[in-house]
């Protein structure tokens, strides 16, 4: 299930705003088609981000993806816990494994983030 | 009849395809200018197998393979203990690709990550990958790994870096953005000149790169050039001779944080042309930045030790736009040789080399230094060193071919105004009588 109160994009990552910041992080649909990820390279802190550059790298046992930024930030905080603990992206891919929380000045470019219906109706035309 | 895999047909729908819009083929080979091009392709008649091998016999009598060699320059001329040979031609060694699969190939991977052990005992660091193909593309690669990690795109180069390796990395990185320095000489003791290094380490600078021994024979420290670099971010990327790290700092111990280099001195035959090794080491924090293939240990489902290619996900096969090298590999032969001879001298034995290369070039430069008019600098050296003659080396280096002994590299080659210098390596192969005979040869050569 593709919850509510997301923004998703193309790229299958999840956008949740929260004031002047936004969460990251990939989607149920992405971790499982990654298989058992194994490590995260995350953002330095303070990292200025264009919308749609890559933030993070994510390793599963068959491919190492990109994470793209949904929108254009500054990286204010990163999921440490992911260091360690990689697999709280498949366990958890829209709560315990979220990826950067960055700080989003001005509107926010929305335009091509899909919601949760939107989103849910792309999975089902991949299929 | 001819073999013509397309007919003129498909070669103008591809061409059309691709938006060639005249000029035909031809069109695609234009930047490659009319002298490189081939004459012809009309090749001679053939020839029996008789014929052939008696052609071959004669240019093989060409070579000169009995000379004493005083010659270096990033290539050496060590023993080659026969045990070398005798495992790494046993044919289940023999593959013609880095095996993938492990549960065929536990052989040739456990090979592989005893190698990557051994570099990593040589060099103090950390991680190895399974090679690369020679010392200077491994240094080429590291200056796209400092990239990759810093993200940042000016290198610092010394200029007592090989200029082989210098112009091997200039030709690499021609159509890439990247800045290069090259650091001027210090004329005192052709050490790495700090004050020159300091000026360009600023927070666009990725890695600086040093070499120890330097291309001139002189064994430096470069703890102090690393700390600084540490402070602003910058990586050092130290180039290094095996077989001087017997008795050397390691690169570790100085802070480098990528280490590389020429692996022909571990067991591997001098050539022209190789095939060489390169090998590359690194701290554990970049393993997933470092280039080539990786074999770790694991266990299977029944808890038996076995081995694997990992971390292949950063790799081409897997992640072709953003692979850490696409034109890298691994040099299982020539890797397996360097284990083969590192693990029959084990530590003592490198050590015990090492010694004897430095203590023979010592007695070199201390009897060629007597030579009147033949000047031998004092600097720290390892088995190389540079000595300058009263004359032109080029005729010297001819006279002394002819007396069965290769003198020595000429910086000239490289240096401007360096016509009088030769670059003289000394290993443990040569004896005294040789060093001798060298330096009688020389003497009269230059005054009689």
């Amino acid at each position: 299930m593709v919850p509510e109160g997301h923004k998703y994009t193309k790229e299958h990552e999840w956008l949740r705003v929260e004031g002047e910041e936004a969460v990251v992080g990939i989607t149920d649909y992405a971790q499982s088609e990654l298989g058992d990820i194994t490590f995260v390279e995350l953002p330095e802190k303070g990292r200025e981000v264009n919308r749609s550059e890559s933030i993070a790298t994510v390793e599963s046992v068959k491919a190492a993806s990109d994470v793209y930024s949904p929108v254009s930030g500054k990286v204010i905080e990163i999921n440490g816990a992911l260091a360690d603990t990689p697999e709280l992206i498949n366990r958890s891919p829209y709560e315990e494994g979220w990826i950067c929380r960055l700080s989003v000045a001005g509107a926010i470019e929305m335009e091509n983030l899909m919601d949760a219906e939107a989103y849910e109706n792309y999975l089902k035309e991949l299929k | 009849m001819s073999y013509v895999p397309n007919t003129p047909r498909d070669i103008q729908v591809m061409l059309d395809a691709i938006g060639v819009k005249s000029g035909g083929i031809e069109e695609l080979f234009k930047s490659i200018s009319q002298e490189l091009r081939a004459k012809s392709f009309d090749l001679p008649a053939g020839r029996s197998e008789f014929e052939v091998e008696r052609y071959l016999r004669g240019l093989g009598k060409k070579n000169v393979t009995d000379l004493i060699y005083f010659l270096g320059g990033g290539f050496y001329d060590h023993y080659i203990p026969a045990a070398v040979d005798a495992i790494v031609s046993r044919s289940e060694f023999y593959t013609a690709y880095t095996p993938y699969q492990p549960e065929a190939s536990q052989g040739t991977l456990q090979a592989i990550y005893e190698y990557q052990s051994c570099i990593c005992r040589l060099t103090g660091m950390e991680v190895s990958n399974a090679s690369l193909y020679d010392g200077g593309t491994a240094l080429y690669e590291a200056v796209m790994m400092a990239i990759r990690i810093t993200g940042r795109n000016k290198i610092i180069m010394d200029g007592a870096v090989s200029p082989i390796y210098r112009k091997m990395i200039r030709s690499y990185t021609g159509n890439l953005s990247v800045e290069f320095v090259e650091t001027p000489l210090f004329h005192g003791s052709r050490m790495s000149y700090r004050d020159e290094i300091d000026r360009y380490l600023d927070d666009r600078t990725a890695a600086v790169i040093l070499q120890n021994p330097n291309f001139f024979g002189t064994i430096d420290d470069h703890s102090d050039i690393a700390e600084k670099c540490r402070e602003k971010g910058i990586l050092v990327i130290e180039s290094v001779y095996p077989i001087a790290l017997g008795v050397l700092k390691s690169p570790r111990e100085m802070g480098a944080d990528i280490v590389t280099g020429e692996g022909q001195s571990l067991g591997i035959p001098l050539s022209f042309g190789g095939p060489y090794l390169g090998f590359m080491a690194t701290k554990k924090e970049f393993v997933r930045k470092m280039p080539g293939r990786v074999v770790g240990a694991t266990t299977d489902k029944k808890d038996r030790r076995g081995f694997v290619l990992t971390l292949q996900t950063r790799e081409q096969h897997i992640r072709r736009s953003k692979a850490t090298s696409n034109i890298c590999t691994n040099e299982a032969l020539c890797a397996l040789r360097a284990l083969v001879y590192m693990c029959l001298l084990g530590k003592e034995g490198i050590k015990k080399v090492a010694r004897l290369c430095m203590d023979k070039a010592e007695y070199a430069k201390k009897i060629l230094g007597e030579i009147k008019g033949v000047e031998v600098k004092k600097w720290p050296t390892f088995n190389e060193f540079i000595i300058k003659l009263p004359k032109d080396t080029s005729e010297v280096i001819g006279k002394l071919i002819s007396k069965g002994i290769a003198a020595g590299f000429p910086l000239s080659r490289y240096y401007k105004g360096m016509d009088n210098y030769l670059l003289v390596a000394v290993t443990e192969k040569r004896t005294k009588v040789e060093i001798t005979a060298f330096a009688n040869a020389l003497e009269d050569i230059l005054w009689s």
